[in-house]
């Protein structure tokens, strides 16, 4: 079974629509790439899946988000559940003005959990998948601001890992970062798939070629294409798909 | 426009002339204008100072351990003004346990859960209504309720709570503007981890907008030390020669007491009212630049 | 879940703080009114509104407040006549000309001002203004509608710097570089430009002002004589609505008609206050567009 599934979802911010008609189906344990130029309506659909568009005044969502099945829009849905189970990274590493234990404890100890020894465990594990332990191992307690921009980014990694979710949502998350930073990111990304699914928005269509499974090509609020990554880069099947991808326009 | 003028050779009425254009020359107006404008900053500035000026110069000579801390004695021309201290800090003291919890929730619901509705709209012109009422109706009001209508009668317990509904706006207002001041991406990360909204207020939100919340606090607490209208016949006692035991007590209060003595008691010591005047002033002054100096050392970090 | 519930009831607390200060206003309301017009059942509103003779403990009561209105009246104007030039004055100088570093003192300075408690203001009068406008004046007593106008333009100037300077600063830049850019001197873009452009916020600081000063108590009570007569000039002692209150409240009996006068002089003022703060908020909201 997919563990996401979209079916004719409609978005509006006010009287914009962000997003028309998109089915989209995202396999476990796959990395999504989705690409498009901008206002394309992919950070939309991507803040549609944690529900995070809720924050957003005048924001109106028709049509079904199912994740293993379940409709998270659905009446007395937990939405604070889902976003422990749906992770984010933004585009602009955010870190929260504490310390860097601090930072990656914070969704645990909002779970409830507490015992000291615990938290230790948590946070080593997660740094190391984000590959970052090696890096801050030593100064746990220093502020995660003085982190330069790719450690911080590569901590909101480890931060979203803490609390065990099982999709993660990339959203354009290097575009801030220089070649190395992307780089371990990228990398990060790659062996995370193994065990969450991924689902990455990227104005970079060499990353999405770099990282991802499947691709998805977005355009004004629709999905135009879908499929493999090695298909799409090389016989796309949508002449707009074909125009982006070679530059043509974005 | 600098000619010299040969005043010897040169008629009046040209003298007069060019005299005028030289004074109307848009440079000289600036001058002008900008020394009057000086002036009249001058006009607000140095009298505050030289009211402070007048009442520690007045006043010092008055203060003691024994004035600070002994009993009003000989119809209060003599002995200290203990009580009076003791009353404003419990009083206050009250007024800030009502006013903290009411009025940063109440900033908390207007940042944080107030939709653009007319309740919205109703809400904020309440706020701004209950910050224009005249401090002499706030008296009447707490008479008519707290006092009579829910019986406390005149006592700290009514005087704290008419004090503090005055001070809801200004506590209200500075709450808010601190939240308000919190990146909104701080709280995206925090619902994005599976926090919920109001883990994301008290573990993120509220901590960051401390300082801001404080000043406000602060200056609340300034401003309750020195009002003297709503607690007339809410609170204040002429003389009470024992300290309150409880809430439902009168107490004496600096403001009433500084009223007091320098309207209603012949013959006495200048020195004492006006060191009476002084400690009511230190308290207010100090506070107000602890709120000043905090407001800016935050505003700088942001 | 235990977290969920306490989420529940906190979040219903929050509300209800929210809403609470409709609830006070109202209850301000309503409790004037309960007290105030019970007066009216044996006072006509006729007579109090317009008479003009104030004498609560005569043989029978007379509860006419004009005089009082006169006297607040009085001292608010001649307050505003002092505060409004100079408090505007003074906004233009700090938001336009002051130095970076000076304006902030100023403007710590002028907080402090506000910060001064009414009765210090009145205390501070009774001793050093009062003396010297009976001596330079000759009058019986310096206790006048003059002396109780100076000391409450000292409280309104505040007010007025603060929201007069938010006007100024506010105006959007463009404004002020056009007028330079065309060769206009500084002082002349103040003048032409930036006053009318600050205009409403300049009326809204007025109107700021002078609810503040309408609704003043002990500064009042104790520097201007409290006679309840309609004066003639500024050297007459007058009564305000508000010293009245705060004078007679404590020596009347509860429930007497006296009592219900007083509260009634209560609504007179929270109306008049409400009106003004009203017109100020309409002047502030014309400015922000």
């Amino acid at each position: 079974m997919s563990k996401i599934v979209a079916r004719e979802l409609n978005a509006w911010y006010d009287k914009k629509c962000a997003v028309k008609s998109l089915s989209i189906e995202i396999n476990k344990n796959e990395i999504l790439g989705i690409i498009g130029p901008a206002n394309s309506g992919k950070t939309t659909f991507l803040r549609c899946l944690n529900r995070l568009n809720d924050l957003e005044p005048h924001f109106r969502i028709e049509g079904n988000v199912l994740i293993d099945g379940r409709d998270i829009y659905a009446k007395g849905a937990d939405v604070d559940a889902l976003r422990k189970r749906v992770g984010m990274v933004f585009a602009l590493p955010l870190p929260l003005p504490m310390s860097i234990y601090e930072n990656i404890v914070y969704g645990p100890r909002r779970q409830g959990i507490s015992a000291r020894q615990k938290l230790d465990g948590i946070v080593e594990n997660s740094l190391k998948e984000a590959y970052l332990w090696d890096e801050v191992k030593d100064r746990l307690d220093m502020p995660a601001m003085k982190l330069s921009g790719g450690q911080q980014q590569r901590l909101c990694i480890a931060r979203a890992l803490a609390v065990e979710p099982e999709i993660i949502l990339f959203d354009e998350p290097s575009s801030g970062l220089d070649p190395i930073s992307t780089a371990k990111v990228e990398e990060a990304m790659l062996k995370l798939k193994e065990k969450y699914t991924i689902v990455l928005v990227t104005n970079h269509t060499k990353q999405a070629a770099r990282v991802s499974d499947r691709v998805a090509f977005f355009l004004m609020g629709e999905l135009v294409e879908i499929a493999p990554t090695a298909r799409m880069f090389t016989n796309p099947r949508d002449p707009r798909t074909e125009g982006y991808i070679s530059g043509k326009f974005g | 426009m600098n000619e010299t003028l040969d005043t010897s050779t040169t008629p009046p009425a040209a003298v007069k002339e060019t005299l005028l254009k030289q004074i109307l020359n848009p440079r000289m107006v600036q001058k002008g204008a900008f020394f009057l404008l000086l002036l009249a900053t001058l006009l607000v500035i140095v009298p505050v100072g030289m009211i402070v000026v007048i009442i520690v110069a007045k006043g010092a000579p008055a203060i003691s351990w024994e004035f600070l801390s002994a009993m009003p004695s000989r119809g209060m021309r003599a002995g200290g003004i203990f009580p009076a201290i003791i009353g404003s800090i419990y009083l206050v003291g009250a007024t800030i346990v009502f006013a903290i919890p009411v009025g940063v929730f109440s900033a908390i619901y207007l940042v944080e859960y107030a939709g653009n509705t007319l309740l919205t709209r109703m809400v904020k012109l309440a706020i701004i209504n209950l910050a224009g009422v005249p401090s002499i109706v706030y008296g009447l009001f707490g008479l008519g309720l707290f006092v009579i209508f829910l019986g406390f009668g005149p006592s700290i317990l009514a005087g704290a709570l008419t004090l503090a509904i005055m001070i809801l706006p200004i506590i209200i207002t500075t709450s808010k503007e601190a939240l308000d001041a919190v990146p909104k991406s701080f709280r995206e990360a925090s619902l994005a981890l599976g926090a919920s909204k109001w883990q994301t207020i008290r573990h993120v939100v509220l901590p960051n907008a401390l300082p801001g919340i404080l000043t406000g606090i602060i200056l609340g607490i300034s401003r309750a030390a020195g009002e003297t209208a709503p607690i007339l016949f809410t609170v204040a006692a002429f003389y009470l020669p024992r300290l309150p035991t409880s809430v439902f007590d009168q107490v004496m209060v600096l403001p009433y007491h500084l009223f007091v003595v320098s309207t209603q008691i012949p013959n006495i010591e200048q020195s004492y009212t006006y060191g009476t005047a002084l400690v009511l002033v230190g308290m207010v002054l100090v506070t107000n630049l602890a709120a000043i100096l905090l407001r800016s050392k935050y505003r700088k970090k942001l | 879940m235990r977290k969920k519930i306490t989420e529940f009831i906190i979040e219903k607390i929050i509300i209800l703080c929210g809403v609470i200060s409709i609830v006070f206003v109202a209850l301000i309301f309503f409790f004037l009114l309960k007290e105030g017009l019970s007066l009216f059942t044996t006072y006509p509103a006729g007579k109090f509104i317009l008479g003009s003779h104030w004498y609560p403990v005569s043989e029978p009561p007379k509860f006419g407040i004009i005089s009082l209105i006169a006297g607040s009246l009085w001292v608010t104007l001649g307050a505003i006549i002092i505060s409004v030039p100079i408090g505007i004055a003074s906004a233009i100088y700090i938001s336009e000309i002051a130095p970076r570093k000076v304006r902030d003192i100023l403007k710590s300075g002028i907080e402090m001002l506000a910060a001064i408690p009414s009765v210090v203001i009145g205390f501070v009068g009774i001793t050093t203004l009062v003396p010297l406008v009976k001596n330079v004046f000759g009058l019986p007593t310096g206790l006048t509608a003059l002396s109780g106008s100076v000391m409450l333009a000292f409280m309104a100037v505040p007010t007025i710097v603060s929201i007069a300077e938010d006007a100024f600063y506010s105006i959007p830049k463009r404004y002020k570089e056009a007028a330079l850019a065309l060769g206009a001197t500084h002082w002349q873009t103040i003048w032409r430009v930036l006053i009318r452009a600050a205009f409403p916020g300049i009326v809204a600081a007025s109107m700021l002002g002078i609810g503040r000063v309408i609704g003043e108590t002990m500064a009042v009570m104790m520097i201007t004589g409290n006679m309840a007569r309609i004066p003639h000039s500024f050297f007459d002692p007058v009564r305000t609505l508000t010293a009245t209150i705060a004078a007679e409240m404590g020596e009347t009996v509860r429930g007497s008609d006296h009592y219900f006068a007083l509260f009634a002089i209560g609504i007179v003022l929270f109306i008049i206050t409400f009106l003004i703060n009203l017109i100020a908020d309409i002047y502030i909201n014309k400015e922000l567009k």
